[in-house]
């Protein structure tokens, strides 16, 4: 009973880390998607303000998960952790570049320097909800034995991997969109609205049809799973489904209020833990899949797991209602646009307090920028086309 | 957790050819991760000091100063806390057997920690980017959480390493857990002197560190009262913790003697269990012998019980596969942590006397050095005394309970992740520190040039004045 709480709890985290961090990763893939420096200027600065107070307050939940994993159901942990090493390596490596390229490019002037650290936040986006995919597609396969004992490539290496690990980028580029259509309708910027909008809608198509060919293919690999995620797990599966349609149809009507644009994050954020929530209903009660390890076998002694309880209980209390004044001040934007730090981004002519010779300097010069940008998105294109190659050369 | 012998003995052939390198590669990670840990504990609360300052005296230069301070720590606190995360993910991928033995035990410290870590994250992201649009006082309460959480965060993770060095708080049969008492697990033997002794640290370090960006900038001429205020928000806090911290550590270091006394033994050189045994200052003991230390004679026991025929606990009492591996870096490790702990409770004792004379920091150009090198000292101070913790209490991890060896992960290639590691955090230190230096530069030069950059829009400094006006 206690360990089925903490399966829910850890769930219940992962849902928050896909809705939350993952769009974090999603606004990688849109900044290194922003094209040349002059034509990307305006979307990347609206990515850089809205993540920028946020993200690192995100990111704690994949620690958090990390730490329910390890605790609650330590063997388990320990096969993942050495069934999936290298994957697992990547993702890691992913995270590091991300958040320390992010945080550099913040604050450098020089222009070289500055676009190296934009592409490594951007490049290492795409590398950890992909290789993160990999791993939960691994998992669901039923490719982590219980007794691991060396890391293994076939492991997440399956076409069920692949493309899991595909569906995660694609899932997060599709929140990030749908969040940034939010920010970029409550800063009053209908471009950059329409500019998401349009990606949002792309990213939704391309996160539902790999879903489906994820669905497929483990019909294949998977049948068992496949038969519950038909059958029990239906009505969530349903639910993903039309929270996915509902969120098109939305964004494509859409000219109104504020209110309007919550709702549509609300419901894309849903679509999400639906999909999160319908993998655990349809796996439970077992941890590993094709292992005899369960929630209840697996479990920590039961104090271990009255204090996790406790402990996610104490963080619901704490750090819930902070939560909620972070996103609440970040979308009264309060936060950023700052003394310091902020690409200040949104500051875009007559709309800012910004000194005009400020503003002036602002404007980038087109000559200075377009060569090496071109190339850099070009480089970025066939890296992506690469990543999205390899499941037909294996 | 397997029971056919061979494959044990497999397993454990190939065990041991990976621990090497899962060694050196936590002890890199965590030596370069421990520095930042100590910002984020305790550099919120130099800056909410200097803020606290400036709003009360409406002192413009203490504003300033945590605003830039603020600054910097977004950019140290973003590697921080992505650094931490390579811990979190190196305890399962390098120690899957300590994981999958005690993660149920060791988890629940991690838990909390966790909260904290929201919290710190969830404030830090208010108060750094808070500063243009929040009040003066709500700003500052704004930050009050994110000091608080790094406190109790640091307590969360020191109760797991003190755990390892004094187990506890549950009972296992047949190599599985089954029953656990958290209390007793966070607040275990060793928590009660690790916890204080490193919190300690991490003020110190901060303090020091701050203290001797500023020291440094006096001593090319930069006499100013930025400087000097600088300085002072640093210097002060670290110099008076000081001798608490030495105190602390001398309670430790009793604790250890009696807790942990084959550490102990390779601390302090005491080969055999006797009375009346010599402090060995400095020296190197290669094969029964010590070369080139200094031999106090009965001190060593007079530490440990007050009394020069006090009986100290050699390493002899266990047998040699069972003892820590090069004594001779433990000992050395720890007595550079002592030395530079007592000159730096020195350079603060020079301060106050100056103040208590001339009411006045001195003005000897060798003080200033001191207070430009305090910072680095203050930083080998500490990843002294954790080689000595870590290292002292090999070849366990878990003392007494699971060797290290039997904790690493029994896949191959942890040489390739330690090159990759040392590569890329020499990259990300590199880039760090280089990003702070450009910092300091711009805010020196005070001119408003890297708006002009057209990567990505860019932070417009304002004139420094006017974010007082604006507050």
């Amino acid at each position: 009973m206690a360990a089925d709480v903490v399966g829910g709890i850890l769930l219940a985290g992962i849902t928050l880390y896909a809705a939350l961090g993952g769009a974090d990763f999603g606004a990688g893939l849109w900044d290194l998607l922003a094209g040349t420096t002059a034509r990307g200027w305006a979307p990347r600065a609206l990515i850089d303000e809205s993540i920028t107070p946020v993200w690192e307050a995100n990111h704690v939940w994949l620690v958090f998960d990390l730490v329910i994993f390890w605790t609650a159901f330590p063997q388990a942990f320990a096969a993942v952790m050495t069934t999936l090493a290298l994957p697992l390596w990547l993702a890691l490596a992913g995270i590091v570049l991300r958040g320390a390229g992010f945080a550099f490019r913040k604050e450098i002037t020089r222009l070289s320097l500055r676009r190296a650290a934009g592409a490594t936040f951007a490049f290492s986006s795409l590398m950890t909800p992909f290789f993160m995919g990999t791993v939960i597609g691994a998992i669901v396969t039923g490719a982590v034995p219980a007794d691991a004992s060396h890391a293994s490539l076939a492991a997440w290496t399956s076409p069920t991997a692949l493309l899991s690990g595909l569906l995660f980028v694609s899932a997060c580029g599709y929140l990030a969109a749908v969040y940034l259509v939010g920010e970029a309708a409550r800063r009053g910027d209908r471009r950059l609205r329409a500019y998401f909008t349009y990606r949002a809608q792309a990213a939704a198509i391309v996160a539902g049809a790999l879903s489906l060919a994820t669905l497929a293919e483990l019909n294949n690999a998977s049948p068992a799973l496949y038969a519950r995620l038909t059958g029990r797990a239906l009505p969530l599966v349903i639910i993903a489904g039309v929270c996915g349609l509902a969120v098109v149809a939305l964004l494509a009507g859409g000219r109104r209020g504020p209110g309007r644009h919550s709702l549509i994050r609300v419901i894309a954020a849903l679509g999400v833990a639906a999909v999160v929530w319908g993998w655990g209903v349809a796996q439970y009660p077992v941890l590993l899949p094709g292992t005899p390890v369960t929630l209840a076998n697996a479990g920590a002694p039961h104090a271990t797991l009255v204090a996790l309880i406790a402990v996610f209980s104490a963080a619901a209390v704490l750090v819930g209602p902070s939560f909620a004044l972070l996103f609440r001040m970040q979308s009264r934007r309060l936060l950023g646009e700052g003394q310091h730090g902020t690409l200040s981004a949104a500051v875009m002519p007559g709309r800012t307090g910004l000194p005009p010779s400020a503003q002036h300097q602002q404007r980038p010069s087109p000559e200075r920028r377009r060569g090496p940008a071109t190339r850099g998105a070009v480089l970025g294109t066939i890296v992506i086309a690469a990543v999205i190659r390899r499941p037909r050369r294996r | 957790m397997t029971h056919a012998s061979p494959a044990v003995l497999l397993a454990a052939a190939r065990v041991s050819r990976e621990v090497v390198p899962a060694r050196a590669q936590m002890a890199t990670t965590l030596g370069f991760h421990i520095i930042l840990a100590c910002l984020g504990i305790a550099l919120p609360t130099v800056v909410l000091l200097a803020e606290f300052i400036g709003l009360r005296r409406r002192d413009a230069t203490a504003l300033l100063l945590a605003q830039r301070w603020s600054q910097a720590m977004g950019v140290l606190i973003a590697v921080g806390a992505v650094t931490g995360t390579v811990l979190s993910f190196e305890m399962g991928l390098l120690w899957p057997g300590l994981m999958r033995r005690y993660g149920a035990v060791l988890g629940f410290p991690f838990g909390v920690e966790g909260v904290f870590f929201f919290l710190e994250a969830i404030f830090a992201g208010i108060y750094l980017w808070g500063w243009r649009r929040l009040a003066g006082w709500a700003h500052w309460w704004s930050g009050v959480p994110i000091a608080l959480s790094g406190i109790f965060g640091a307590m969360s993770v020191i109760a797991v390493n003190s755990w390892m060095n004094q187990p506890g708080g549950f009972t296992q049969r047949g190599g599985r857990i089954v029953s656990v008492n958290p209390a007793q697990v966070y607040f275990n033997r060793a928590a009660i002197y690790e916890m204080p002794h490193m919190i300690l640290a991490a003020y110190m370090v901060t303090g020091f560190l701050v203290a001797g960006v500023y020291a440094a900038g006096i001593l090319r001429g930069r006499r100013d009262r930025y400087h000097y205020t600088g300085f002072a928000f640093g210097f002060v806090p670290a110099a008076v913790l000081t001798p608490f911290q030495i105190f602390v550590g001398d309670t430790a270091a009793r604790a250890i003697a009696h807790g942990q006394p084959v550490k102990f033994a390779a601390m302090e050189y005491v080969p055999r269990t006797s009375r009346h045994v010599p402090e060995w200052l400095g020296g190197v003991y290669v094969n029964g012998h010590v070369y080139g230390g200094v031999k106090v004679p009965g001190l060593d026991s007079l530490l440990v019980g007050f009394g020069p025929g006090t009986k100290v606990i050699g390493w002899d009492t266990v047998p040699p596969a069972y003892r820590p591996p090069v004594v001779w870096l433990i000992h050395l490790c720890f007595d550079v942590m002592v030395a530079l702990a007592f000159l730096l409770l020195l350079a603060g004792l020079w301060a106050l006397h100056a103040w208590w004379r001339h009411r006045r920091l001195p003005p000897q150009r060798a003080f200033w050095w001191a207070g430009a090198v305090s910072g680095v000292a203050a930083v080998v101070a500490m990843e002294c005394g954790w080689v000595v913790t870590e290292v002292g209490r090999q070849p366990w991890v878990v003392y007494r309970l699971q060797t290290t060896a039997a904790a690493a992960t029994t896949n191959g290639g942890v040489i390739t992740s330690l090159s990759v590691v040392i590569v890329v955090y020499a990259a990300l230190g590199t880039a760090t520190i280089a990003i702070l230096r450009m910092l300091s530069r711009r805010w020196r030069r005070g001119d408003p040039d890297e708006a002009a950059v057209p990567y990505g829009p860019n932070p417009a400094p304002r004139d420094l004045a006017a974010g007082e006006v604006g507050r």
